[in-house]
């Protein structure tokens, strides 16, 4: 079965000034640098990386809510990054997103119902008393009573907003859903309902997800393949299973390696000596050149500093781009 | 006697709609070099609980209605406002969340570690700058001496946390309040801080009220654990016992409802509902609502903490049956 | 039906608003003028050009409520009338910068392209003084009421525009604004759905003020002589003339005088009332 969505060299630069007040010079903030990856129909694909890895940024190319720099996106069979206003906009139905605030989310002007109904009234695909009705509908689905489609944003909860948010999302039926964070801003005890209620959808609309979080537990609950981002690249991309079970890239594994313990028992800081990986996050403005997590690799070689890896496929379905791997 | 001993703390606060109680009757105690963990999530009380014991609650609008906050014996409701300035930083200190608004922007960190030194201690500016400095190395920066007159802008999160540390141990305090230290930072950052916070509790044997949502840290960190839930201790236990035999209903929805690395769940447990909000609280358990456990009785009266067994309590009237 | 449903932010805005003292005191006080300009047909027959040269000088009495002036007119009629006049140039001005300047305003803040430009314009034009700006202006077109309103309109819109191009920037990047494009919203629905409403707020504070200064703005010019030309009543006209008579008619210039002042300080009161409301840092804490 062909994928869904397909990235080929992808690429997004900010430029940026930078300097004093006499000698500012032009750089270009890496956000994404050349990255690939597919998405296979009805599977969810986790993405994870820390502060400045760029899987926000990479969301939004995907569905070309910011223009990219460089690369290619094919969705759905249609190459989109270069389609004009209209045909974007025909497109854009079948791609939608979940945004991690739930207070920036929604227009605080608009009702419930006003929100959710909004991308029906863009596409004119339905106007009035069936418009009414697909609300009602929408939500029944994400799980808010039918009182609250004439209430406005700032009389819900964290949670409740996220779901207003989910239901503005599925309104059209589109096939894939960028999830950017939709969990990490809201209490534990929500997060489970929010995740479920992904899940229950995905499973009763035959949804695609693209899951964007840095709560590892989380992502290796509800994705069918992880890809894991740094400085802009991916390091690694493997099913849930393997990439859990081993870690080939060193990133992924001090990544695992730094999450808590579940049970006082195991516990790990303190205890070993030394934590996972030391050192800070290097800037996505001046990305150590090479591999860029040789700085911070317990195993880093001199061709790491010189020379990027290339993805290496270890298994069917499990590639990282490291030196130390065989390929 | 304990190092702190908070008894019956009730604190109040004025909103558009009138007084609303933030915590009611806390009670718990921390012993010398020990680590509580109070957890909770938004709207539990426990930063509350924290800014009251510092004494940094804005009154008003915020009230202190009741009850006895003992450090080292004294009573810090009764002290003077000059008495509680001496005692933050040597007596205890506190660290938050977000570093980058907790460092004063347009002063260099040397500085705001020095102010923090000459405030409690006469020592002269060359003596004060050595002991920054020093301190700086311990909690892992490199090249410390070059770095002191740095902004918080030119650091990166790890560090300013790192600085943070520094500012709130420089002068050896006995209890170290940390508001959510880590929530803001990286997973990897995150297990750089939490080791650095147990190797300066090995080296200065402080006392430290770890305050967090996350129960992961707590299981790395704690010797104890306190959970509140809507201003209310709803139990008390060490560390292991919580995990291995958490009794209330809400403890047992928070440690199941986060998926773990080495679960594999179709479906996550979630904790159905949401918090009520302060001035719209039932009456009775404040967690009935969305207990699955919940009987009449749960709305009759709000449940004691009860001490089942030595060391662990719990706030429901039906612990025994549900255990 | 946003705007008024029970529930919605308007209303609970609005209700807001009555609560806060200073803001309905205000509102009365300048209420009081403008009732005075809406009424003026009714409550003040008399032709405020009328010359009477037996009746001038006269105090503020039971004869003439406000006195006469140097020319025998009543003072009550002129002050009255020149209200109206008031009223009048500071509405006009305020809708005329409140289309224009949320025009360029909104132009120059969403559409990157033209923001420079837009931009330099505006701050070139800003950087002259008020009233030496309206000075020139009714120099070059002439001293007529409309000319007035023109002059004042080039002065203020460039600072309303950079009010509204502030709040367009910050909403630009609203994560509900991404939401309406991922949906496929264009940039007119998004400007005029999810940008403009939420950029009210200061604009309304703004154009409160907006009037007061537009009041007192043409007061200044019709004082100095540039505005519109006597013997239009006009609160600065009446208070040019009275000038001279200040010992011995000193109702002449106070009684006008104080009409200004009533009038920008219930228009002061009413933009703080309408500040402290809708600003939305003290919105965060509900």
């Amino acid at each position: 079965m062909p994928p869904l969505l397909e990235a080929i060299g992808l690429t997004k630069h900010y430029a940026v000034e930078a300097g004093g007040l006499f000698r500012r010079t032009k750089t270009a903030l890496r956000a994404v640098d050349g990255v690939s990856l597919t998405i296979n129909p009805g599977e969810t694909l986790g993405l994870v990386g820390e502060s400045g890895c760029g899987k926000s940024t990479l969301g939004r190319l995907l569905i070309r809510l910011v223009p990219a720099t460089a690369g290619q996106v094919v969705f759905d069979g249609q190459e989109i990054t270069s389609l004009n206003a209209n045909a974007l906009r025909a497109a854009r139905r079948g791609m939608q997103i979940v945004f991690q605030d739930p207070f920036g989310a929604l227009n605080p002007r608009m009702s419930v119902e006003e929100t959710i109904m909004e991308p029906l009234l863009i596409h004119g695909s339905r106007r009035g008393a069936t418009a009414r009705e697909a609300v009602t509908r929408m939500l029944d689905k994400v799980g808010l009573p039918d009182s609250a489609r004439y209430r406005y944003p700032h009389e819900f909860s964290g949670g409740q907003r996220q779901r207003i948010g989910i239901g503005r999302a599925l309104i059209l039926n589109p096939k894939l859903v960028v999830c950017d964070e939709p969990v990490s801003a809201l209490d534990v005890s929500v997060q489970a309902q929010i995740v479920n209620l992904l899940s229950d959808l995905q499973a009763e609309l035959g949804l695609t997800y693209l899951f964007i979080a840095h709560d590892l537990g989380v992502v290796k609950h509800i994705s069918t393949r992880v890809a894991v981002m740094y400085l802009g690249k991916v390091v690694e991309v493997a099913d849930k299973r393997s990439l859990y079970a081993r870690p080939s890239h060193p990133y992924t594994q001090a990544l695992l390696a730094s999450v808590p313990a579940t049970h006082p028992s195991q516990r790990k800081r303190g205890v070993t000596g030394q934590p996972p990986i030391t050192g800070d996050i290097p800037t996505a403005l001046a990305p150590p050149p090479g591999c860029r997590f040789h700085t911070r690799c317990p195993h880093a070689m001199s061709v790491c500093q010189t020379d990027e890896p290339a993805m290496r496929v270890l298994d069917p379905g499990h590639q990282a781009a490291c030196h130390l791997l065989p390929g | 006697m304990s190092l702190l001993e908070v008894t019956d703390l009730t604190t109040s606060f004025q909103t558009s709609g009138g007084e609303v109680t933030a915590v009611e009757n806390i009670s718990f105690s921390l012993e010398k070099g020990e680590i509580l963990g109070i957890v909770g999530e938004s709207g539990s009380g426990k930063s509350v609980t924290a800014l009251a014991i510092m004494g940094l609650l804005p009154r008003p609008p915020a009230r202190i209605l009741g009850g006895a906050i003992r450090f080292e014996g004294q009573d810090l409701l009764t002290l003077s406002d000059r008495s509680m300035q001496r005692l933050r930083g040597p007596g205890i200190a506190m660290v938050f969340q977000e570093p980058m608004t907790s460092l004063n922007p347009v002063f260099t960190i040397g500085e705001q570690i020095m102010e923090t030194i000459r405030a409690h201690e006469s020592l002269s500016q060359k003596e004060s700058f050595g002991r920054a400095v020093e301190m700086l190395e311990k909690v892992g920066i490199a090249s410390a001496a070059t770095r002191m007159t740095d902004y918080p802008h030119q650091l990166s999160g790890g560090q300013r946390q790192r600085v943070m540390l520094a500012i709130a141990l420089v002068c050896r305090p006995r209890l170290l309040i940390a508001d959510e230290p880590t929530t803001a930072l990286d997973v990897t950052i995150q297990a750089q801080i939490l080791d650095l916070l147990m190797d300066l509790r090995d080296e200065f044997g402080m006392a430290i009220m770890m305050i967090t949502h996350n129960m992961g840290v707590i299981a790395e960190t704690a010797d104890r654990v306190m959970v509140m839930y809507a201003g209310r201790v709803v139990e008390q236990a060490p560390v292991a016992r919580l995990f291995d035999h958490p009794l209330h209903p809400y403890t047992r929805g928070l440690l199941s409802c986060v998926p773990t690395l080495d679960q594999d769940q179709d479906r996550l447990i979630a904790i159905p509902g949401n918090l009520p909000e302060p001035s719209r609280r039932p009456g009775g358990c404040r967690f009935s609502a969305r207990c699955s456990h919940a009987i009449t009785a749960c709305g009759a009266g709000i449940p004691p903490l009860e001490t089942l067994e030595p060391n662990h309590a719990a706030a429901c009237i039906r612990v025994r049956e549900i255990a | 039906m946003t705007g008024l449903d029970r529930h919605s932010p308007g209303w609970a805005t609005i209700r807001r608003l009555l609560h806060h003292k200073l803001f309905v005191l205000g509102c009365v006080l300048f209420g009081l003028i403008l009732l005075l300009a809406i009424f003026a047909p009714l409550i003040a027959p008399v032709d405020p050009n009328k010359l009477s040269m037996r009746t001038k000088f006269r105090p503020p009495g039971s004869d003439f409520i406000f006195g006469t002036d140097n020319f025998g007119r009543s003072l009550w009629s002129r002050v009255v009338w020149g209200a109206q006049l008031s009223m009048f140039i500071g509405g006009a001005v305020v809708a005329i910068n409140a289309v224009l300047g949320t025009a360029i305003g909104a132009a120059a803040g969403y559409f990157r392209l033209l923001d420079n430009g837009l931009m330099r314009i505006n701050d070139a034009l800003m950087a002259f003084p008020a009233v030496l700006l309206a000075i020139g202006v009714t120099s070059v077109l002439g001293p007529s009421v409309n000319d007035v309103i023109i002059a004042l309109s080039i002065v203020y819109t460039p600072r309303t525009a950079r009010i509204v191009r502030s709040s367009v920037i910050v909403l630009r990047e609203m994560e509900y604004v991404q939401a309406a494009r991922a949906a496929g919203a264009g940039h007119w629905r998004i400007l005029r759905r999810h940008i403009l409403p939420n950029a009210m707020a200061p604009l309304i504070v703004q154009l409160s003020f907006l009037f007061a200064y537009a009041v007192l703005t043409e007061a200044t010019l019709s004082f100095l002589g540039v505005g519109a030309v006597p013997p239009t009543p006009t609160w600065g006209n009446i208070m040019a003339e009275g000038r001279q008579y200040m010992i011995d008619a000193p109702w002449i210039i106070t009684i006008p005088g104080a009409a200004l002042m009533i009038t920008v300080l219930g228009l002061n009161l009413l933009g703080d009332g309408l500040r402290d409301v809708l600003d939305p840092r003290l919105r965060i804490q509900q």
